[in-house]
């Protein structure tokens, strides 16, 4: 089980939590200047390393926000978590 | 190849077994071969044995960085069905189903294959139309689904005692997959194993590869392993969850995510189960062992994950799921739990496919690619000797991303 530290409840449960998902890169500013094949890896490729990966929690039974998580894919350490993206 | 048989088990019986061969041998590993093939869990093996005997390319080198058949073909729950949803997979998996029945007598390896329908207990209004919708995709390519009533599905399953009316999901009713089947993972590597050294594959246990070789060309040129350089034309990746570290090496991004499933046992009892059954509403499925333990799996991990254990709230999760239908399991003491990292696509179908490397193939984002192995490993082999996919493997292509032709399959886990 991870304990996430909400930055408004407090270290919590991962069972409090929905997970979202990988945290995308910013979408693309001006999309006409995006090539179909960028666009594509935006969209399908997130990094998968053994190591750091930053995903997206939603404290669904808790303050209702969704959080950035900074994780690691072998340990399941965590050393970020922040509000927003 | 020594062929085993029942005058063969006399024969070594009167030597008092010792004159049996290894079942593949151990050969020094050189460096050049025709085509590499890292990892020897189910679809490297498989895709090494119909190399061999389909396409009569022999000189190649199975390169497994543990020991054989100790990857994810050890570490699910040897479930093979053809339940699927889209008109891609279903004929994919309604050959590969067939071709297990087969494979016994094709590998001359006792598999244990055992016919075992498979039941979907059905306890949401939702999860009935998905299986009726399902029912009538699978009628056309020749799998099978049926309805049967909550009476019916109580007199089939006695263990099944809740799931009653005063219940948190009733069940309202189930779907019969008659095509199902269980068998034995060792014997599935280890005979595939056996067959193509006997063709002349070469397996190399204990030889990991760090990275992948690009000759000035760009093309692929081979691998660097632990013991060595090893160069071939045509490298192909079947190493499951490892699939990203592998292309990483030469800067190819693909769209996969590593992640857990698992799966635990408990201690062996007298037959109780006969089918292999199935809760998608819980998360949770479960058949029984010819040694008598129920095999038990049920939903991923959450998040990317490169770990083999069982984290504890997906274990407790899975327990308390079973324990609302099968309230006297409560009593069955647990024995071993496992799990493996398997990669799964953005669509959460296979990828067999050609990269954008010359020369390098993936066979990745198998979830649930243990029934998958016989037909995967065929498809695997036809694009290493011919550069093409087959009929059956051609839809999961890398391109299909590229045009978002996405071939987006909710039956590819069974707890969903
Ligand atoms: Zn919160």
């Amino acid at each position: 089980m991870l304990v996430l530290d909400c930055p408004f409840c407090g270290p919590r449960n991962e069972s409090e939590f929905a997970y979202g998902g990988p945290a995308l890169a910013p979408r693309p500013a001006d999309p006409s200047a995006v090539s179909d094949a960028d666009w594509v890896d935006w969209l399908t490729v997130p990094p998968n390393p053994m190591g750091e990966v930053e995903e997206r929690w939603w404290h669904l039974r808790g303050c209702g926000a969704w959080l950035t998580v900074r994780r690691h894919t072998v340990t399941h350490a965590v050393t970020e978590v922040r509000l927003g993206r | 190849m020594q062929r085993y048989s029942f005058l063969s088990l006399c024969r070594h019986a009167l030597g008092q077994h010792r004159g049996w061969a290894p079942v593949w041998r151990t050969r020094p590993l050189r460096d050049r071969y025709s085509a590499i093939i890292v990892g020897a869990g189910g679809h490297g093996l498989a895709a090494a044995y119909h190399l061999a005997k389909d396409h009569g390319i022999t000189d190649v080198a199975v390169l497994e960085a543990g020991w054989l058949g100790g990857g994810n073909v050890a570490r699910n729950t040897v479930t093979i069905r053809s339940n699927y949803m889209r008109d891609e997979s279903i004929p994919f998996y309604v050959k590969s189903v067939a071709m297990y029945e087969a494979l016994t007598r094709d590998l001359n390896f006792n598999l244990m294959h055992s016919r075992r329908t498979m039941i979907d207990v059905l306890q949401t209004w939702g999860m009935v139309r998905d299986r009726r919708r399902r029912r009538l995709i699978m009628d056309i390519y020749g799998s099978t689904y049926r309805d049967i009533d909550v009476a019916e599905l109580r007199r089939r399953i006695p263990a099944l005692t809740g799931g009653g009316p005063g219940s948190r999901l009733p069940i309202l009713g189930a779907a019969v997959h008659t095509d199902a089947a269980v068998n034995r993972h060792d014997a599935v590597a280890w005979g595939y194993a056996r067959a193509a050294d006997a063709m002349g594959v070469e397996i190399h246990q204990q030889t990991p590869v760090r990275t992948l070789l690009r000759g000035a060309d760009g093309a692929i040129a081979g691998v660097e392993t632990a013991r060595g350089p090893v160069r071939a034309p045509v490298v192909a990746l079947a190493v499951s969850g490892h699939t990203t570290t592998l292309t990483e090496t030469v800067g190819l991004r693909l769209p996969l995510r590593t992640i857990n499933l698992t799966a635990f046992v408990s201690e062996p009892v007298k037959p109780v189960v006969d089918v292999v059954v199935n809760c998608p509403d819980l998360g949770v499925y479960l058949s029984q062992s010819d040694k008598g333990e129920l095999v038990i799996g049920g939903a991923t991990d959450l998040g990317q994950s490169f770990r083999r254990d069982i984290k504890q709230s997906v274990f407790e999760d899975t327990v308390a799921a079973m324990l609302e239908l099968f309230p006297a399991f409560r009593r069955l003491k647990l024995m071993r739990q496992w799990g493996g990292h398997l990669d799964m696509a953005h669509d959460a179908s296979p990828i067999v496919s050609a990269t954008d490397i010359a020369g390098l193939i993936v066979s990745a984002g198998w979830w649930g690619g243990y029934k998958a192995i016989p037909a995967g490993g065929a498809g695997l082999a036809h694009l290493i000797a011919t550069g093409r996919p087959d009929a059956l493997t051609a839809p999961f292509g890398l391109n299909r991303f590229r045009h978002l032709d996405y071939v987006i399959e909710t039956g590819t886990t069974t707890a969903r």
